[in-house]
């Protein structure tokens, strides 16, 4: 949710409103947030699955120290979304488990990029 | 792999950081700065309250306007600052390992200042890993830089100066906080920051801690119970709350990566964070011409990283010739009178016995050298 | 559960009654004066500097409790805004109509207006009584933070220390 007032803060450090992608869907979003501003501002918080045991994991530090926020971002997997900035357009899907080396369904060869 | 140099590169563009290179830029030194980040400020632009000290602490000053006077300053300074960079390694033969707009740099310098600062602590317990558990940190950066709130009703673990003052944020922004919950039987931060959300409805559980917590794939509800003096759960206390966050702020690790790489002695100081680089008064490290500064060498507050980050870029400027011994010394005499105070008092008590420690291992380490 | 400010976040009355920032009853009924709870040794000063008159002193060893001297007090409240902890409150004891005055720092929104009547909370956050906004001040040299003037029975005067936060509009 985006806090619209607030007693201390004045200008907010995001303007320009674009249109981000989650698993297909646009939702609002400002360029230059975190995609995981974005998606926490849209009621999203669950960002992949683990690989052993398919459990839900979201933000932890919000600082890119951890990890716990991959997603697949323009089809680029493991990438942390909480240091990741909007640009219209943008693509953003729940990734389940790791990302693996060979090609995926997606036909992308990640050991060749 | 390009090669770069400069006479001093400091890793880490957050309170220390920006202090140490204003320090050193406007004695006069060729200073590069180097941060992993978008914007520099670390912590600093997530602090909208006001902080304490005195009028040279820039004392009733909101955290986020000191940052804003301090980047100016260090902009007019001539020192450079590189951000989206990431350091990732310090060799043997000092050299800096830089990855910045996709291209590898080996950085010489002839000084460098490590302020990479600290992390948080996580803390585990069963549901610990839902979507909603979330550093005090993080909802700060949520809530304080992108103005998004990460939940409505929360639950917040620690009472320390972080996880008051991330609760009272927090309100500030529209959640409520529940409950705060501290494991200790007293309130680690100051009195007044606890004032101020009981003033708000907040209840603090001092001797409590979190049992579980659980939900439909997310933070749905907490259980906290009461520990006894043996820091056991007490059966019969269970306490249950509707959330859908809980936030931890049970304590910061500094990061020291890059000088354990670079080969410099710890100790092992447990109110510091853990393992703490040492260093002496000039805040140079066992390994000539590395320095460090801020909550790397041990987790206190801004304004003492902010001063740690004076002495370092006053120390490193000093020793390449770009102050006179005269104006070193005067500068380090006022900066050590102002850690003086900021370590003073009920709450800096433990920091300045901790510092102490700290020196003292380091002498002992040089008197072992020679 | 103990009491004392380690313990609840609130000072007990031990501390109250040991704290040299607090005014004497009989001041506080001569008209506006400053209410420094300040209880615990922390390196902070901005109180001293904030009053013009000298009223509040804090000394050279900042971690020293700000003594408040009542009779420089003007009640100008200056003080208020000026304390990191908002610690600092505004009381008047005077009236003649069964009702005192507290002025204390809020930094929520919404903000009331003048004339709303709200709920006086006490030290722990629980509603005590009904209060009329007699006062909205913000301003430049307040720093962002507004205090708010409430008129309470002078009964509860001794209790209350803030009001309860009005709801909030985002989200719709």
């Amino acid at each position: 949710m985006r806090i619209t007032e607030h007693p201390i803060l004045d200008e907010p450090l995001y303007q320009k409103k674009v249109t981000l992608y989650y698993n297909g869907q646009p939702i609002e979003a400002y360029e230059g947030e975190p995609i995981a501003s974005a998606l926490m501002a849209a009621g999203i918080r669950v960002m992949r699955t683990t690989a052993k045991f398919h459990e839900p994991r979201g933000i932890f530090c919000a600082i890119g120290r951890c990890t716990d926020c991959m997603m697949i971002v323009d089809g680029v997997p493991n990438t942390r979304t909480c240091v990741t900035f909007v640009r219209d357009g943008m693509r953003v899907e729940k990734q389940e488990g790791l990302a693996s080396l060979k090609t995926d369904e997606r036909g992308m060869d990640y050991a060749k990029n | 792999m390009q090669k770069i140099s400069t006479e001093i590169a400091i890793v880490g563009a957050g309170s220390a950081g920006l202090c140490a290179a204003y320090q050193a830029a406007s004695a006069g030194a060729d200073v590069l700065v180097i941060d992993e980040n978008a914007l520099p400020g670390g912590q600093l632009f997530k602090q909208i309250h006001k902080f304490f000290g005195s009028r040279e602490h820039q004392a009733g000053v909101r955290g986020f306007e000191i940052g804003r006077q301090l980047l100016d300053r260090v902009e007019t300074s001539g020192s450079k600052v590189l951000m989206d960079s990431l350091v990732y390694g310090l060799l043997p033969d000092k050299s800096i390992g830089v990855i910045s707009q996709d291209k590898n740099y080996s950085l010489k310098a002839k000084k460098i200042i490590i302020a990479t600062g600290a992390k948080e602590n996580y803390m585990a317990f069963p549901g610990s890993t839902l979507p909603g558990v979330m550093g005090a940190g993080a909802a700060q950066t949520m809530i304080n830089v992108n103005r998004v709130l990460p939940g409505k009703r929360v639950l917040m673990v620690g009472s320390g100066n972080v996880g008051l003052i991330v609760s009272y944020q927090l309100m500030q922004a529209g959640a409520e906080v529940v409950a705060l919950v501290e494991g200790a039987p007293t309130i680690g931060g100051y009195g007044v920051h606890a004032g101020k959300i009981r003033r708000a409805g907040v209840p603090i559980f001092v001797g409590h801690t979190v049992q579980k917590v659980w939900g439909d794939g997310e933070v749905e509800h907490v259980q906290i119970v009461a520990l006894d003096d043996k820091w056991q759960e007490v059966p019969g206390t269970e306490r249950v709350f509707d959330i859908d966050t809980l936030c931890l702020a049970v304590g910061l690790n500094p990061m020291t990566e890059l000088v354990w790489m670079a080969g410099c002695k710890f100790a092992y100081i447990p109110s510091f964070g853990g393992h703490v680089p040492l260093h002496n008064e000039d805040m140079e490290t066992t390994v000539e011409g590395i320095y460090v500064a801020g909550d790397v060498t041990g987790v206190e507050e801004a304004s003492s990283a902010m001063e740690e980050g004076n002495m370092a870029g006053v120390a490193a400027a000093h020793a390449l010739g770009y102050l006179t011994d005269a104006q070193a010394a005067e500068r380090k005499a006022e900066i050590r009178q102002r850690l003086g105070t900021l370590r003073s008092g009920m709450f800096g008590a433990k920091r300045k016995a901790a510092k102490e420690q700290q020196l003292d291992a380091m002498q002992d380490c040089q008197k072992a050298a020679v | 559960m103990k009491d004392g400010v380690v313990y609840t976040g609130i000072p007990s009355a031990e501390e109250i009654k040991a704290c040299p920032g607090i005014p004497s009853e009989e001041r506080m009924r001569q008209g506006r004066v400053a209410v420094v709870e300040c209880v615990q040794e922390i390196p902070c000063n901005p109180c001293e500097a904030a009053c013009k008159f000298g009223a509040i002193v804090v000394g050279e060893q900042i971690t020293d409790l700000p003594i408040l001297y009542s009779d420089k007090c003007t009640g100008c409240g200056l003080c208020v805004p000026g304390c990191p902890g908002l610690a600092i409150t505004i009381i008047d004891k005077s009236r003649d109509d069964g009702k005192a005055v507290v002025e204390f720092p809020f930094e929520y929104v919404p903000l009331p207006d003048k004339g709303d009547i709200v709920t006086g909370v006490s030290r722990a956050g629980e509603a005590i009584c009904d209060a009329e906004v007699l006062s909205v001040k913000k301003g430049k040299a307040y720093g962002g933070t507004t205090v708010v003037g409430l008129l309470v029975p002078m009964e509860h005067i001794d209790e209350v220390r803030s009001m309860k936060r009005l709801p909030r509009k985002d989200g719709e």
